[in-house]
C-alpha cells in the first residue's frame, strides 16, 4: 500500500474528439467511504466513472488503487486488467450476461477471474442471492427477470467480487419506478458494511441518506463537494445552487 | 417413354446408403475443422490484429472468390506438382481440406457479424469484471453470438454434405461416385440419379429437423 486511500486520482482528463469531457479531476476516497456524484446530464460523472475502470481510456492522468498504479501514457494490459479487479461496476443497463442464469452471472467471474473452485463460487452466489432477495431465482436467466431483480443481480455480481471499490453508474436510471425502492435499498444494504462505494445518481433524498461525501460536477469538473447537508443546503457555488434549485422543483 | 425400373431404384437403396456414411464423414470432419478456422478468423477480424488481419482477408477473398471445384483441383492434382510431400494425398483428405478452407472462409463472415451483433454492454460488463479478451470471447461473446449464426451455419453444413459430391470428380468412390458407376453399368441413369438426389435431400432434412432443436436449445436463455 503506497496511500492509506482506498482509490486516489490526480489530474484525469478525457476528451472525446474535440469535446472535452473530463478537465483535471483529482479526488481521494477513503476506504470505507460512501461517495455520491451528482450534477446536471453530460457533465462527465458517468465518464468519470468508466475512466476509473479504463471502460474508457483517459488521456491523461494517474489512478491508483492500493499498490497499483496506472497512467495511460503507460498502462499494459496487465495493469489495466488489475484496475479492473480491484474495482466493480454496476451499470445504468444492468448488463448482465445474457447467456447466464443470474446465480452463473455472479459465479462466472469468482471463478474465471478469480480461480475459485466451482464449489466456493456457487456457495458464495447463493449467499449473494440470498442477500439480495434473490434465492429462488438463481436458475432464471436476464430475460425472465424484471428490471429491478436484474439489477440486484447487477449488484450482487458486483458485491461478490469483494473489490476495493464499487462503481455505480445512475444504477437506478432505467428501472421502472416501482423497481426503484428495492435497487436503493440493497444499495443502502452494500452501505452499512463499509463497502468503498462511488455512486452516480439522481436520486438526491438517497445522495443525502447514504452519502459520507457529495461531489457536484459541471462541465467536467469538480466544482464543490463537502457533506451532505452542507453541499445540498448552503452550496457555495452558483451551479450548485442553480441545479439544486432545477431538481427541487422537478422532484 | 418408358416406365421407371422401381426394383431397379429399390434395390439401389440398400447399395448406395453403404457410401452415405463416408459422405457424413467428409462432410462432419470438415465443418468441425471449418468452424474451428472459422471461429478464429472471425475473431481476428473483429479485433484487426496487425499483419495477420492482412493473411486472413487474402485467404477469405481467395477462398471465397473461387469455386470450390477449382480448389479441390488445385489440392489434389496441382500441389503434389509443387509440393513433393503431398504426393500421397488422397481424395477423401483433398476434399475435407478443400470444404474445410472453402466454407471456412464464408463462415468466418457470418461468425464475425454475430460477433459484431452482440450487444456493447455484454463487452462491457466482461470487462468490468476484469476477463481476459480470450475469456470474454469464450464465457460470453462467441456463445451469445452463435445462437445468431447457427441458422446460417447450419446452411453452410447443408451445402457442405451436398458439397462432398465433388470429391467423385477426384476419384473418390462416395455417393455420387457410386451411383454414377452403377449407371453406367445399368444404363438406368433416371432412376439412379433419382435415387440419390433422395438420399441427398432426406439427409438434409434430418438435418433441418436437428436445426430446430439447436436452436430451441441456443434460444433457451432468450426466452421469457
Amino acid at each position: 500500500m503506497t496511500s492509506k486511500a482506498a482509490i486516489s486520482v490526480t489530474g484525469l482528463n478525457k476528451s472525446f474528439g474535440t469535446t472535452s469531457v473530463l478537465k483535471d479531476i483529482s479526488l481521494e476516497i477513503a476506504p470505507g467511504e460512501r461517495v455520491v456524484v451528482i450534477g446536471p446530464s453530460g457533465t462527465g460523472k458517468s465518464t468519470l466513472l468508466r475512466c476509473l475502470n479504463y471502460l474508457d481510456h483517459p488521456d491523461s492522468g494517474t489512478i491508483r488503487v492500493g499498490d497499483l498504479s496506472v497512467d495511460p501514457a503507460t498502462a499494459s494490459r496487465a495493469d489495466i486488467l488489475g484496475l479492473r479487479r480491484r474495482t466493480a461496476f454496476v451499470f445504468q443497463n444492468y448488463a448482465l450476461f445474457a447467456n447466464k442464469t443470474a446465480l452463473q452471472n455472479i459465479t462466472q467471474a469468482l471463478i474465471t477471474v478469480k480461480g475459485q473452485s466451482k464449489v466456493d463460487a456457487t456457495a458464495r452466489a447463493l449467499e449473494t442471492l440470498r442477500e439480495t432477495g434473490l434465492s429462488n431465482k438463481a436458475d432464471s436467466y436476464p430475460a425472465a427477470l424484471s428490471g429491478g431483480q436484474q439489477q440486484r443481480v447487477g449488484i450482487g455480481r458486483a458485491m461478490a467480487l469483494d473489490a476495493d471499490l464499487m462503481l455505480f453508474d445512475e444504477p437506478t436510471s432505467a428501472l421502472d419506478p416501482e423497481w426503484v425502492g428495492e435497487v436503493l435499498d440493497l444499495m443502502r444494504r452494500v452501505a452499512e458494511k463499509k463497502q468503498t462505494m462511488l455512486i452516480v445518481t439522481h436520486e438526491m433524498q438517497f445522495a443525502r441518506e447514504i452519502a459520507d461525501r457529495i461531489i457536484f460536477m459541471s462541465d467536467g469538473e469538480i466544482v464543490e463537494q463537502g457533506k451532505p447537508e452542507q453541499l445540498l443546503e448552503t452550496p457555495s457555488d452558483p451551479r450548485t445552487q442553480a441545479f439544486l434549485r432545477r431538481v427541487a422543483k422537478t422532484g | 417413354m418408358r416406365a421407371l425400373d422401381f426394383q431397379y431404384m429399390w434395390d439401389m437403396v440398400p447399395v448406395l446408403l453403404g457410401y452415405v456414411p463416408l459422405t457424413l464423414f467428409m462432410a462432419i470432419v470438415g465443418m468441425f475443422f471449418a468452424l474451428i478456422l472459422a471461429s478464429v478468423m472471425a475473431v481476428e477480424r473483429v479485433f484487426r490484429v496487425p499483419v495477420l488481419d492482412v493473411f486472413v482477408r487474402l485467404f477469405i477473398s481467395f477462398f471465397r472468390g473461387t469455386p470450390l471445384l477449382v480448389q479441390l483441383f488445385l489440392f489434389y492434382y496441382g500441389l503434389p506438382q509443387v509440393l513433393s510431400f503431398l504426393t500421397s494425398i488422397n481424395g477423401v483428405t483433398a476434399t475435407i481440406m478443400g470444404l474445410t478452407l472453402h466454407f471456412a472462409a464464408y463462415m468466418a463472415e457470418s461468425i464475425r457479424a454475430a460477433i459484431l451483433g452482440v450487444d456493447r454492454s455484454q463487452w462491457e460488463a466482461s470487462q468490468a469484471v476484469g476477463m481476459t479478451q480470450v475469456q470474454m470471447m469464450w464465457h460470453i461473446i462467441l456463445p451469445q453470438a452463435s445462437r445468431v449464426a447457427a441458422p446460417t451455419l447450419v446452411n453452410y453444413f447443408i451445402d457442405m454434405i451436398k458439397g462432398t459430391s465433388l470429391a467423385f470428380t477426384l476419384g473418390v468412390t462416395e455417393l455420387m461416385g457410386a451411383t454414377q458407376k452403377e449407371a453406367a453399368g445399368s444404363f438406368l441413369y433416371f432412376e439412379a440419379f433419382l435415387v440419390v438426389a433422395a438420399i441427398y435431400w432426406i439427409m438434409v432434412e434430418l438435418l433441418s429437423f436437428a436445426q430446430r432443436h439447436l436452436e430451441i436449445y441456443l434460444n433457451k436463455a432468450f426466452a421469457r
